[in-house]
């Protein structure tokens, strides 16, 4: 395991390495290291790899892993094309009325 | 969060082993993009007596969970200067910390689909263009040619500034908080403030989980939970969290330049240095904490988008979050000292558009903490105008344009 790279979120190609880097400059919350590396935020959303990479921060920074909480799930549960949300069955009414508001990027 | 209490600092040198110092010349509360751009900025002045207090991790709160979007499209004059300079700042941050935060001009494509938003662009772009801005004026067919993929049906105009952009949130966050913490600021994360006291000398006592700082200066940078700070200090600080939720799609292949936003939905997207396209949309506001996701938002996204974007109703949405725009009542930031809290600084109600203003905030209260020139912009946002029987700036002086 000592030579090349250990894969350990397959989605956004996250590297044991990486993880173990985060967590060395102090992102060490599995929600700091999942920012850091992004992992657990590709097509599978941290299901292969949420289970993994606690046991990683685990080990790494000597914690109880029964103290080490998931990150907080994001909906939706697969990955949903835009189409099918389009047809969800919410209308507004007026699409160009809906709501003028004070929100924006 | 995972942690209880303050963290032993990583080779980033965020997070303390041991209490803080019992005395500092800032305490700065929020360590969000706000506070952190104004603790980094007085360190480079050589004001490197800071301590950063953070009740959760770097990028918890709106500061980790924005769309990244920088534009200088705004409908006051000083808005679109403070932009300008932030813009500059962005596209010198990697040089000036050492981090990429992925800042990418693709500009921004605002379209409108009324007479009246029609002529509030035109009157916009006007004054943009007086200010330097290239900016300009777009038929449907012109702002087909930027994004092709656009069903401009119903749309009647647009404007284009292509020198707006948008970068990656978090490397931000760290850029600022890692060259402030090797400048000597010291940075407690999991550590949250649970009184002020206001000492018979003027200082400030800010009670953490950690122990307790005194301070000249104490900055309130914790975007919509300002008002339970100045609950602290005795100071009613009218701002209120609005719910603004978003989502992002798998990657796609590099195909859109712009942000791209509807006046009057408030749909806008973009397309991240990953490939997401990262957008959202206008709800009827909700005032609430909360970061729950709800179906109802990304229905309506969807549908929004997929009239304007046809071609993207097969791209799969990946995941949905949330974050609390802090809005203020005239749609305007608070900053500045309030006259019964000398010391006592509030930077908040930026109205989901503080990421963005940072940078430029960032130095000019760092100028004028360190003894350099006062920003007009203290003058202009400070809290009283929204005490008065207007409850804010005239109206001609309000921005207006902090929808889409």
């Amino acid at each position: 395991m000592s030579k090349g790279k250990v894969i350990v979120c397959r989605c956004e190609d996250v590297t044991l390495k990486d993880v173990r880097h985060s967590i060395a400059l102090g992102y060490a919350d599995i929600e700091e290291v999942k920012r850091y590396t992004g992992f657990g935020t590709g097509p599978c959303q941290g299901k292969e790899c949420h289970g993994l990479i606690a046991a990683i921060i685990a080990e790494e920074s000597g914690r109880d892993p029964a103290g080490i909480e998931p990150f907080t799930s994001r909906s939706p549960i697969s990955p949903t094309p835009l189409r099918i949300l389009a047809g969800a069955g919410f209308d507004d009414g007026d699409e160009d009325e809906a709501y003028d508001g004070e929100e924006g990027p | 969060m995972g942690l209880s209490g303050p963290r032993p600092p990583g080779a980033a040198g965020i997070g303390a082993s041991g209490p803080p110092p019992p005395r500092a010349e800032v305490v700065v509360i929020g360590a969000g993009v706000m506070g952190l751009a104004i603790a980094y900025n007085l360190a480079a002045r050589g004001l490197t007596d800071v301590v950063v207090f953070e009740r959760g991790y770097l990028a918890e709160g709106a500061s980790g969970r924005n769309g990244g979007g920088v534009r200088q499209q705004w409908s006051t004059e000083l808005n679109v200067r403070l932009m300008q300079q932030s813009v500059e700042l962005c596209r010198g941050f990697a040089v000036e910390i050492g981090v990429n935060v992925w800042f990418r001009q693709g500009g921004y494509l605002f379209l409108a689909r009324s007479a009246a938003e029609v002529a509030r662009l035109e009157r916009n772009a006007a004054m943009q263009a007086r200010l330097g801005l290239p900016i300009r004026m777009l038929e449907p067919a012109g702002a087909q040619q930027i994004v092709p993929e656009l069903d401009v049906t119903g749309v009647l105009a647009a404007s284009f500034n292509p020198s707006d952009g948008i970068l990656f949130p978090w490397p931000f966050l760290w850029g600022y908080a890692q060259r402030a913490a090797a400048l000597g600021v010291d940075i407690y994360t999991f550590t949250p403030v649970r009184a002020i006291e206001r000492e018979a000398d003027g200082t400030y006592s800010v009670v953490s989980s950690a122990g307790t700082v005194r301070a000249r200066r104490v900055i309130a940078a914790a975007g919509a939970w300002s008002p339970e700070l100045g609950r602290m200090v005795g100071v009613d600080v009218p701002t209120h969290p609005i719910r603004h939720e978003i989502c992002s799609s798998e990657p796609l292949k590099p195909f859109l330049g712009p942000m791209v936003s509807e006046l009057a939905s408030g749909l806008y997207f973009s397309q991240s240095m990953r490939g997401e396209i990262v957008g959202g949309v206008s709800l009827p506001p909700q005032i609430t904490y909360s970061t729950g996701s709800t179906l109802r938002f990304l229905a309506t996204y969807a549908r929004r988008l997929c009239r304007l974007v046809p071609r993207l109703g097969d791209v799969k949405v990946l995941r949905q979050w949330a974050g609390s725009y802090d809005m203020s009542p005239d749609g305007n930031p608070i900053l500045g000292c309030p006259p019964e809290a000398p010391g006592f600084y509030l930077c908040c109600g930026f109205v989901g558009h503080g990421f963005m203003m940072a940078p430029a905030v960032g130095v000019h209260y760092a100028e004028w903490l360190t003894g350099g020139p006062r920003h007009e912009m203290f003058d202009r946002f400070a809290i009283d105008r929204v005490r008065g029987p207007d409850g804010g700036l005239p109206a001609g002086e309000r921005e207006d344009f902090n929808i889409g």
